[in-house]
């Protein structure tokens, strides 16, 4: 009887212990503590309105079906192996979407994942790429959203099995898979090639398809840009590195014009959610697209996932 | 004797439909490629890599207008997967809007070819047209 009590309380002692212990390490402020923005100068709206087409934001925030790309209601359906995500209202309006958070919490939510309300945001906010923005530049972009219309009415909830419909979860996902800071150039390399390199893996975010996934949904390092399966659903993400397959053939001015037109250098054009992308960058300055076309061309080779056999002939 | 026979008239119904399943994916694929080259022909003149040549301005919308016809009925519905198909599913989810897509880029075809008549106007023409490629794709065909 005594030793049954003992090990009853032993068990419970082990138990509040592992909450305490998954409460602490899946905390926001422990596992993604915010980034110091300090004092800031007065935004600079057309970096912010350049940032804003670099990171492709309406391409998921903007209400599906509409012609104006730039009403923020978001809405759009993300689907993926753990459930699906509807992506939210990030028009300025103060109740359905972001008109009342400030500079702070914005920086939270683009570098940590982390909501006003102190919540992790789901990495399919690619915030994993965002973080490399620093304050200056997220200050930018806010200030560019803040001059766009607002929109009434808000997404319907992601529709998530368990575990993943618990967000503290998210917590160890990051405290796995979430690091990094703020960009910083590469002094032995050229001021294009470390533009180039902010925009691709930051605001561009373009390792968020072009790479595939492990099981936790993070990105396998080893393969990154190498493509992969689309986690939407059908079809093949392509490598974007120099394998032989891949842009090793094409030269930095042909990938420079795919970011521009959509035309590959056989004169095809690219199709699916590349389409929409192509959309942003083209309103980037040249500048940008052949400075992301020389980091591209940068990229050792890397064999991603085998594609699976074709059918038919 | 009948039994042999059956089986050889179906054997010989498979293959057909196997061989006119190919058929429109190897058609469809070559008519793209016509676009594909004719756009490679129209980009070079736009850049100024090629003299503006009015026949040649034609013949790269007549290539538009022709394929954009014929496209629609190069997707039965036997043809959704197989030979490297990257037809997306919304094809036949959405065929109303599917053909209407090759209506307006057979109709901006045709107005884009009348409305050049040199090299500036030619420029405006060709941007406004080829922006058909990239809207078409995006809501029909999967990444590749």
């Amino acid at each position: 009887m005594l030793r049954l009590r003992r090990l009853l309380v032993t068990l419970v002692v082990l138990a509040v212990a592992g909450l305490a212990g998954f409460l602490l390490l899946t905390d926001p402020r422990v596992v993604s503590p915010s980034p110091e923005i300090g004092t800031l100068p007065a935004p600079d709206i057309e970096n912010g309105k350049l940032l804003f087409a670099a990171g492709g934001c309406t391409s998921c925030h903007a209400t599906p079906g509409q012609d104006d790309k730039l009403r923020l209601g978001g809405g759009l359906a993300l689907e993926s192996p753990f459930g699906t995500f509807h992506a939210p209202n990030i028009s300025p309006h103060t109740r359905d979407g972001i008109g009342n958070w400030g500079v702070q919490d914005f920086v939270d939510a683009m570098a940590a994942g982390v909501s006003p309300k102190g919540q992790h945001y789901y990495p399919s906010f690619p915030y994993t790429s965002y973080r490399l923005m620093p304050p200056k530049a997220l200050a930018d972009l806010f200030a560019y959203i803040r001059t766009l219309t607002p929109v009434e009415g808000r997404a319907p909830p992601h529709e998530l099995g368990f575990p993943f419909n618990i967000r503290r979860v998210v917590g160890g996902w990051k405290l796995l898979f979430f690091e990094g800071a703020a960009f910083r150039p590469d002094p032995s390399k050229s001021e294009e090639w470390n533009r180039g390199a902010y925009l691709v893996n930051g605001p561009g975010h373009c390792a968020e398809c072009h790479s595939n996934r492990n099981a936790l949904g993070a990105i396998v390092k080893a393969t990154r840009f190498a493509g992969g399966p689309d986690p939407e659903g059908k079809g093949w993400v392509p490598n974007i590195t120099q394998a032989e397959t891949a842009l090793a053939k094409w030269s930095k001015a042909e990938i420079a014009e795919l970011l521009k037109s959509g035309f590959t250098p056989s004169f095809d054009s690219v199709g699916g959610t590349m389409a929409a992308v192509v959309r942003n960058t083209a309103q980037l300055p040249e500048a940008d697209r052949q400075a992301m076309a020389e980091y591209l061309k940068s990229l050792p080779a890397v064999q991603g996932p085998v594609r699976p056999a074709r059918t038919g002939s | 004797m009948i039994r042999t026979a059956l089986v050889v008239a179906g054997l010989g119904l498979g293959l057909t439909a196997v061989f006119a399943q190919s058929n429109a994916i190897s058609e469809r694929r070559d008519a793209m490629k016509a676009v594909g080259a004719a756009t490679r022909d129209g980009a070079a003149i736009a850049k100024g890599e090629a003299a503006f040549d009015a026949a040649k301005v034609q013949s790269i919308f007549k290539v538009y207008a022709d394929v954009a016809k014929k496209m629609p009925t190069l997707y039965p519905e036997n043809s959704k997967t197989g030979g490297e198909t990257t037809a997306a599913p919304k094809i036949w989810e959405d065929q109303a809007g599917f053909k209407a897509a090759f209506v307006k880029f057979e109709t901006e075809s045709a107005a884009a070819a009348t409305a050049s008549t040199d090299l500036a106007s030619f420029r405006t023409a060709f941007g406004g047209v080829t922006k058909n490629c990239g809207s078409c794709h995006e809501l029909y065909r999967i990444k590749k």
